[in-house]
């Protein structure tokens, strides 16, 4: 019983992050800053809702399974974010820093 | 109460696609493309729970590593516009001479 | 050496994914990492790096550690993202030095800073790393270089 609230817990603030991160996609003002709001979702959301799935799994195959999933993401998010930025980088894209901000225009 | 957490990521998918449609630059669209993947990963570990078919992780866990390799392809393809050339500095070079 | 161990680790990841413990598909599991084992040694990747053996005891710690910085960046993200009047973000882009002997530990800096909300290593050489930040703050925290000897400690036995 107190596992299944933990875990329903883990799936309910995984969800309201990972909307919280989609809404920061479109709130921040230039792609490296949206880079951070999608880093949001690929940790601590996949985190979160992966650690509730596997409370309601217990010890089994499917918790496993959930493990890889998680250590799959763990390691590719970041070189996938990384890649990202320094291609944007290399391309010429430039970064707005905090010189020239303006309030949240997106 | 996994219904709560389908829509959740169902929601932030939407956010994340209308990002990928509206995106400035093609790195905006392919920042949320690579997040849309990543919400579909999640989305179908939930769903092996939600329908209690436990062969969806497998298709989950397939899914994670094409998600990576696909982003880190169509990235290549962007940026060196072929996939012939190996190494990132020639196709620089001729991207230099053409312009 | 390093292939059968390579093979013996790949056939637990079988068992463990497939569940079955039928003799055809053990017999088809012993065939695909045979197969994986060849290719493997054909493209040259079974090497020192990919075994972690020679990392300290600590790590598990390490994991940790990183774990409560990445939980602590998320929750600052969140509220600059929420925060009401307009997305309050200051973005910067920094140098900072790359203190890390190994490879290895290079790529775990870089890929621990990446992981962590607020930051994103943009390059990275020898001797310096190149961050994009989003606050003021995450900056600054970066440039004391924490996270840096925190793996020089944990991971590494000296």
């Amino acid at each position: 019983m107190i596992i299944d609230i933990l875990s329903w817990i883990c799936l309910v603030a995984g969800g309201a992050l990972g909307i919280v991160g989609g809404i920061g996609i479109h709130r921040f003002p230039d792609f490296y800053s949206r880079l951070h709001a999608a880093g949001i979702t690929d940790t601590f959301c996949a985190t979160l809702i992966l650690l509730g799935l596997g409370l309601q799994a217990g010890w089994s195959i499917a918790a496993f399974k959930l493990a890889l999933i998680f250590m799959f993401l763990f390691f590719t998010s970041p070189t996938a974010s990384h890649a990202l930025a320094n291609a944007a980088l290399h391309s010429g894209l430039q970064p707005r820093l905090d010189g020239d901000e303006r309030e949240g225009s997106s | 109460m996994f219904v709560a957490a389908l829509l959740a990521i169902l929601l932030t998918m939407g956010l994340a696609l209308a990002r990928a449609l509206t995106g400035p630059t093609t790195y905006d669209r392919i920042a949320a493309v690579n997040m849309f993947g990543t919400k579909t990963v999640l989305l179908i570990a939930v769903l092996a729970f939600f329908s209690g078919r436990s062969d969806l992780l497998d298709i989950a866990l397939v899914y994670a590593l094409i998600n990576f390799i696909g982003v880190i392809a169509a990235l290549k393809l962007v940026t060196q516009g072929n996939f012939h050339s190996s190494d990132g500095d020639e196709s620089e070079a001729k991207q230099g001479e053409s312009k | 050496m390093k292939s059968f161990n390579f093979g013996v680790l790949l056939f637990l990841c079988w068992i463990f994914l497939s569940g079955h413990l039928e003799p055809l598909l053990l017999g088809l599991g012993v065939a695909s990492v045979a197969l994986t084992v060849f290719l493997s040694r054909r493209m040259n990747v079974i090497d020192h790096e990919s075994y972690p053996l020679h990392l300290s005891s600590r790590f598990p710690g390490f994991f940790l550690y990183l774990f409560r910085e990445i939980v602590k960046a998320n929750i600052d993200v969140a509220k600059r993202i929420l925060r009401w009047r307009g997305a309050s973000v200051s973005p910067q882009m920094i140098q900072i030095p790359q203190s890390q002997e190994t490879n290895l530990g290079a790529v775990i800096y870089a890929n621990s800073i990446t992981l962590t909300p607020g930051t994103v290593t943009i390059s990275l050489s020898k001797d310096s790393l190149t961050v994009h930040a989003l606050s003021k703050e995450a900056a600054g925290k970066l440039a004391t270089g924490a996270m840096s000897k925190e793996i020089s400690n944990r991971v590494f036995d000296q």
